[in-house]
Parts: structure tokens; C-alpha cells; sequence
């Protein structure tokens, strides 16, 4: 068989692979945020459930908490008498989504205890209330740091999605195993699949990047 | 029964307490895959980083691009790549080995790039201060500039020790029976994955609990001003 006949089979994985990045990238982005600004919280009751978020998924393997949002949340949904049977689909973006949203929101953290201190008392001298202050003068400044890092993260979250294969997620791992499995060809299937992966990382950076171009310039004048 | 060890599912406590041991055999495979896949990415890592700092552009740049390649690439797919090709070119390994090397492999990019920044942050004018004492260069590297690098890249190597730890479960799907993949079966043959999987990941944080304290620990008590080699 030629190689290119596996192109039709692998690209409808690829697209597969495209969309978990696209949704799990966003959501997990939402995650970041909302707990990254939640671990700065005054709220104990915020930052506790934030702190603990991150510490459980940035703690635990990403295969762990995919098998076990697959596996065994069903059975705990049975013992309290839910039904939380999600599709490899959902169960895949949300595993996807919180593993890399703890990461990103040590990153929101970390880029919004970096905006000089004199920044808020200034806001706070110009009687800011504190959900514009938030909006007007922390984020702007926050974001374009945070933005390096978001680009690594989301180039790991697209080689992660390789792992929903394993909850027989079509996706272009997926895809790639069947071939092989089918031609026993692994040499040309598997260098295969490695390149579709690093053009589509190379895209992603170069996304990431625009994105990147495009927040830098909320950046404070002068600094 | 696994491990020769016998499962008891007259209760969900007794099932735990019975599985314990059989998840240990499994953490101890993670941790063995664990050090072994970190000692190739240190050694692979300083071979890339070596290649990098070339004096010729004709090795510096395929070294950069491979070093992306690698980096850029599922460590899933770069494990079915390993395990179904090597034995092509009459190289069979077993499991546990070819995924430690894939283990290996991936981490060797991140490695890397930790030599090299480690290596770039030490200050400029050591380097000129050494030069203007007329220290030849191998000495400079030696006495001057290892010794200050050092301090800065064992935290990040540290981890990416702990990362390691935590993609070893991808090994279970070249059969390296690690702890996740133990569970998995426990799961598969009793139908409860609830809790063997809850205590793979009760186990991992407690590793990586514990390993992120050595970490800082390390961060915190290594002289920042430089380790003396002699």
C-alpha cells in the first residue's frame, strides 16, 4: 500500500486532533483565570477550592486523571446516583482542559503578583473599584506575561490530546494505530503522524505568537 | 489475582486494603522507569546541548531542529515509533527499555535547553574576569562557569524529574506494567476502577508532594554563589 493512502484516514484524525486542541486550549485558558485569580483571593473558601484544584491536577499524571474521569466517575455517579457516563469526547476536552488549566493557573498567578505593588495603590488613590482595577489595570499588564508561557503550554496540550487515543478517541494517534495495525507498515505510518504533529505545533506557535503580538500591546507605555 | 497477589471484594475497604500491595509493585516499575528514562534525558540532553553550542553552523542547526522536533512530538507517538521500528532495524528491547528511552528522548529536548540556561546565566563578566587572569578555556569552563551553573540547573532538572514521574503511566501502553496500567487492569478484571484509580492518584500526589519538596529544598541549600568542584 503507499504511503498516501493513509493521508485520507490520518487528516480526519488530524482534524479530530485540531478540535480537542481548539476546545481543550480554551476552556483550560477559562480554568487558568478563574483559579489563577482565585488563588489570590481573600475568600478562604475560593482559595482553598483554587489551591487545591491546582495542587490535584498539576500533582497527578494527566493519563490518571483521563482514565479516571472516563472510568471511575461513572461509578461514583452510580454510587450517588448520577448519571455521569461522559463520551470519550467530553471526558477527553475536560481531562484535557483541567490538567492544563492547573498549569496555566500557576502562570495567572504568577504574572499578576508581578505587576508592581505601586499599580494597585495607585488605582486605589484614584478610587478604582476593585472589579475595574481588575479589568483596567491588572490584566492588561498581567496578560502579555502570562503569553510566553500559555504558548508552551498550549504546544503541550496538543501533544496530550495524543493520550485520548487511549480512550478510543478518533484522533490521529488513534488513526495511526489502526494503519499500523492494519499494514503492520510502522516505520512510514509513525514518521508520518510525528510530522503532522510538529507542522501542527509549529502553526500553533506561530498562533500563539500573533496572539502574543497582539496583548503586548496593553503593556504599559514606558516600562 | 495479579502479582500472585489475591484481590478480596467482600468490601470496598477490604478491596483497597488488598490492592495496596499489588499498586506498590506497580509504583515501584514507575519508579524504577522514572530514574532510568531521567539518567538517558541527562545524558542525551548534554549530548544535544553540546551539539547546540557547536563552533559550525552545520551541526548547530540541525541539533536546534531536532531538538524542537522532539520537543514538539507526543511522547505517546515517539513510544509506538521506538517500540514498533527499532526491532525493524534488529533492535529488539524490551518494554520497560524502550519506554524509558522514549522517556528519555522526550526529556532530552527539555534538558537541554536547562544545561544551556544554566550555562547563559552565569554573569558575563566571569567569563571576562577569568579571561583576563588568562585561564585557558577548558579551566574557565571547569573552575568558573560549571560551578555557578550548577546550583541554577539541578532545581530545574529536579523538575523535570517530577515530569518524567508523571508521563510514565504512557508507558502502560507498550504493556511496562506501571502502576496506572496495574490499575487499570485491577479495574478491567473486577469492574471497580473507582477505587484503584482514586488510589493511583492519591499515590502520585504524595510523590510529587514529597518530590516538590526535595526540589525546593535542593533550590533553597544550594549555594547560589556557586559549587566549589574540588
Amino acid at each position: 500500500m503507499e504511503w498516501t493512502s493513509y493521508l485520507a484516514p490520518l487528516s480526519q484524525g488530524a482534524w479530530v486532533t485540531v478540535q480537542l486542541t481548539v476546545y481543550s486550549t480554551i476552556l483550560g485558558g477559562i480554568f487558568a483565570f478563574l483559579f489563577g485569580l482565585g488563588k489570590l483571593s481573600h475568600n478562604p473558601l475560593l482559595k482553598g477550592i483554587s489551591v487545591a484544584y491546582i495542587e490535584i491536577f498539576r500533582g497527578t499524571s494527566l493519563l490518571v486523571q483521563l482514565f479516571w474521569i472516563y472510568f471511575a466517575l461513572p461509578i461514583m455517579g452510580q454510587a450517588i446516583g448520577l448519571d455521569l457516563r461522559f463520551p470519550p469526547v467530553v471526558a477527553g476536552v475536560v481531562a484535557l482542559a483541567l490538567n492544563i488549566g492547573a498549569y496555566g493557573a500557576e502562570v495567572v498567578r504568577g504574572a499578576v503578583q508581578a505587576v508592581p505593588k505601586e499599580q494597585y495603590e495607585a488605582a486605589t488613590a484614584l478610587n478604582f473599584t476593585s472589579r475595574k482595577r481588575l479589568w483596567r489595570i491588572t490584566l492588561p499588564q498581567a496578560i502579555p506575561e502570562m503569553m510566553p508561557t500559555f504558548g508552551n503550554l498550549a504546544v503541550q496540550n496538543l501533544k496530550d490530546t495524543a493520550l485520548v487515543s487511549l480512550i478510543s478517541l478518533g484522533d490521529m494517534a488513534f488513526r495511526a494505530e489502526q494503519i499500523r495495525n492494519f499494514t503492520q507498515d510502522s516505520v512510514t505510518v509513525y514518521t508520518l503522524v510525528l510530522f503532522m504533529y510538529f507542522g501542527m505545533a509549529l502553526v500553533l506557535t506561530a498562533c500563539m505568537k500573533l496572539l502574543e503580538r497582539y496583548v503586548g500591546r496593553w503593556r504599559a507605555v514606558g516600562r | 489475582m495479579f502479582f500472585g497477589i489475591e484481590w478480596d471484594t467482600s468490601s470496598q475497604w477490604a478491596f483497597a486494603v488488598s490492592i495496596f500491595p499489588i499498586l506498590l509493585h506497580g509504583l515501584v516499575v514507575t519508579l524504577q522507569a522514572t530514574v532510568v528514562g531521567f539518567f538517558i534525558a541527562l545524558i542525551l540532553g548534554l549530548v544535544l546541548a553540546a551539539l547546540k553550542s557547536a563552533p559550525t553552523r552545520f551541526i548547530r542547526w540541525p541539533a536546534k531542529l531536532i531538538t524542537e522536533f522532539i520537543r514538539d512530538t507526543p511522547l505517546l507517538i515517539q513510544l509506538f515509533f521506538l517500540f514498533y521500528v527499532l526491532p525493524e532495524f534488529g533492535l529488539t528491547l524490551p518494554a520497560f527499555l524502550t519506554g524509558a528511552l522514549a522517556l528519555g528522548v522526550q526529556y532530552s529536548a527539555y534538558t537541554s535547553e536547562v544545561y544551556r540556561a544554566g550555562l547563559e546565566a552565569v554573569a558575563k563578566g566571569q567569563r571576562e574576569a577569568a579571561r583576563a587572569l588568562n585561564l585557558a578555556s577548558s579551566r574557565t569552563f571547569t573552575h568558573i562557569i560549571l560551578p555557578q551553573a550548577i546550583p541554577r540547573i539541578i532545581p530545574a532538572l529536579g523538575n523535570y524529574l517530577v515530569s518524567i514521574m508523571k508521563d510514565v503511566p504512557v508507558l502502560s501502553v507498550v504493556t511496562v506494567l506501571e502502576m496506572l496500567g496495574v490499575a487499570k487492569i485491577i479495574g478491567d478484571r473486577t469492574g471497580g476502577y473507582l477505587i484503584p484509580l482514586s488510589m493511583v492518584g492519591g499515590l502520585y500526589l504524595v510523590m510529587t508532594i514529597i518530590a516538590s519538596f526535595g526540589v525546593r529544598y535542593l533550590d533553597t541549600h544550594l549555594p547560589k554563589r556557586g559549587l566549589s568542584l574540588k
